[in-house]
């Protein structure tokens, strides 16, 4: 059982950065069964079995899901939106945020609580997806540089470099 | 210790690899050449300007002056929907960085499990459902992804983008995912604009010769000559342009799709993307949301010092790094711990090397496979004129 789980190492995200080291990252990647929507796969890696409770994340992955369908789903505002800004010939989304970034401005703060409250005490920190083109959800793992030298993680991290 | 402090500011862009160019500090994005988009803009404002100096004067006096009103309304929104297009990002993917590369490539080595020596490994192929259908993605060996659907490599550009249309050499850009409505709305507008110069060309004509004598009126109004004959072989391509896309639209298929025929013909897959219904699909390609872009051109790379120094960061990195540090994506400050090949992409030494391509990092070496995929793939579309 690592022990920096029972420490108090972990209080908050200015402390991992500057303490921690970083061990490995894992990334959950985009799920297409419905198409080209913005969805990331529910599926639970296994380099976190013992890292995190597999409800917390999935709960995190399922909000960041309906965050992004409502972003993309067609219906009444988008098509006002639309044609809006066409009858304006789009010169009107240099003052306008559109919906998609406004939602974008959600998720991104729901990212920022979720680590504080979440994943920072347990050594992990979500990426925000649109720093990788929404193409994975980017998670770190990180080992406190004080506890304990060698562990299995850091033998992963030399084969993850790949030389 | 002594650490390099690096005082100029660099933005994302000026380290983004591919072929493309920016300007206004990276807020306008395009393809490397642009010699034809500079005669599309010559041709667009040449003719206008002659129409406007030649027949609107006669016309606004002898029919309406909401003739030229109309022609000028047209134009700008011509003008606008065209830089649109040819400035905006066109849905460019990233390329992946090191860590998240080397976990594909571990996938991949575990899903093919053990190759004899000398045997080529099986093609880079993962199989996703989409409502129903069986869809390949292809492994693009530049950006080292899997491509999304409907996402394909310029190799113009250099960029995989998704929902790639084609290259369009008129526009100067690639159309893709972000700015295919503009492009549509640009051939649409195009095409009206050339039929009604074309129109009131020969309104303007007929109308004068019947006062003045044919010859005559040539002679008065050389510019209409001009116009007519620019009017006349652009109706032809942009009108039937227009309309192939239209086709398109009401299939939900782009270019790509059409010419490689991967909804038709002897696969019989079904295109998955296609509401079946014409009107939904018009909806969801022209009045669907508008895709943010995902480069962050303009953002501030985070400078750090030399590696030699701890962790304990250097009062510049973080005041640069300020305005990202409520973002959970501030990259480590490099230790010994990091991974040596994640430390170039963590932004730039003192020294700025004169192109982008040679920033990436030295990324394991990959099995020497051939990809003639993504040449093939985009030489068709290359192939693909007005």
């Amino acid at each position: 059982m690592p022990v920096f789980l029972l420490s108090s190492k972990f209080h908050n995200l200015q402390e991992l950065r500057h303490s921690a080291s970083l061990v490995t990252k894992v990334f959950i990647q985009r799920d297409y069964s419905e198409g080209t929507v913005c969805r990331f796969q529910t599926k639970f890696p296994s380099e976190l079995d013992n890292r995190i409770e597999r409800t917390l994340l999935e709960e995190t992955v399922k909000t960041l899901n309906s965050y992004y369908a409502e972003a993309e789903k067609i219906g009444g505002q988008s098509y006002l939106e639309g044609c809006l800004a066409c009858a304006t010939a789009y010169i009107i989304f240099l003052c306008m945020e559109t919906r998609y970034e406004k939602v974008l401005r959600k998720i991104s703060g729901y990212i920022q609580e979720q680590n504080e409250k979440i994943y920072a005490p347990r050594g992990l920190l979500l990426t925000d997806p649109i720093e990788r083109g929404m193409r994975v959800l980017e998670i770190s793992l990180f080992e406190d540089r004080g506890s304990g030298g060698s562990s299995p993680s850091s033998s992963m991290s030399s084969g993850s470099s790949a030389r | 210790m002594s650490a390099v402090m690096i005082t100029r500011k660099v933005r994302k862009w000026e380290k983004l690899p591919g072929k493309n160019t920016f300007c206004c500090d990276g807020r306008v994005m395009m393809a490397r050449q642009k010699g034809v988009f500079y005669l599309t803009l010559f041709l667009i404002v040449g003719t206008c300007s002659l129409f406007f100096a030649f027949e609107c004067p006669y016309l606004a006096v002898h029919l309406s002056p909401a003739i030229p009103v109309f022609a000028a309304v047209l134009f700008l929104f011509v003008m606008a929907m065209l830089l649109r297009t040819s400035f905006s990002d066109p849905g460019v993917l990233p390329r992946a960085l090191p860590e998240e590369a080397t976990f594909i490539e571990m996938e991949i080595e575990a899903a093919n499990g053990n190759v004899p020596a000398g045997q080529r490994p099986p093609p880079r192929i993962r199989n996703v459902q989409i409502n129903n259908q069986i869809v390949k993605l292809k492994y693009c060996y530049t950006c080292k992804i899997f491509r999304p659907p409907r996402a394909s490599h310029c190799s113009i550009c250099d960029n995989c983008v998704d929902r790639f249309d084609h290259h369009c050499p008129w526009v100067g850009n690639c159309v893709g995912k972000r700015n295919y409505r503009y492009f549509y709305l640009f051939t649409l507008s195009l095409s009206l604009l050339t039929i009604y110069i074309f129109t009131f060309d020969i309104v303007h004509v007929v109308m004068r010769s019947v006062d003045n004598g044919f010859l005559n009126t040539l002679k008065e109004t050389p510019g209409t000559v001009l116009e007519v004959l620019v009017c006349f072989f652009t109706l032809w391509s942009v009108v039937g342009l227009t309309g192939f896309h239209t086709y398109l639209i009401s299939l939900n298929q782009t270019t790509n799709e059409d010419i490689k025929g991967s909804w038709s013909g002897k696969n019989r897959i079904q295109n998955p993307y296609s509401h079946k219904n014409i009107i939904k699909n018009c909806c969801e390609v022209l009045c669907g949301p508008t895709y943010p872009s995902v480069l962050d051109r303009r953002g501030l790379m985070q400078e750090d010092s030399p590696v030699s120094t701890t962790c304990t960061a250097p009062p510049s990195s973080s005041s640069i790094a300020a305005p990202q540090t409520t973002k959970t994506t501030a990259p480590l400050i490099p230790n010994e711990h990091t991974p040596d090949d994640a430390k170039p992409s963590i932004a730039a030494s003192a020294e700025k090397s004169p192109s982008p391509k040679e920033e990436l990092p030295p990324t394991p070496k990959l099995p020497p496979l051939a990809s003639p995929e993504t040449d093939a793939e985009t030489s068709i579309a290359k192939d693909k004129t007005h």
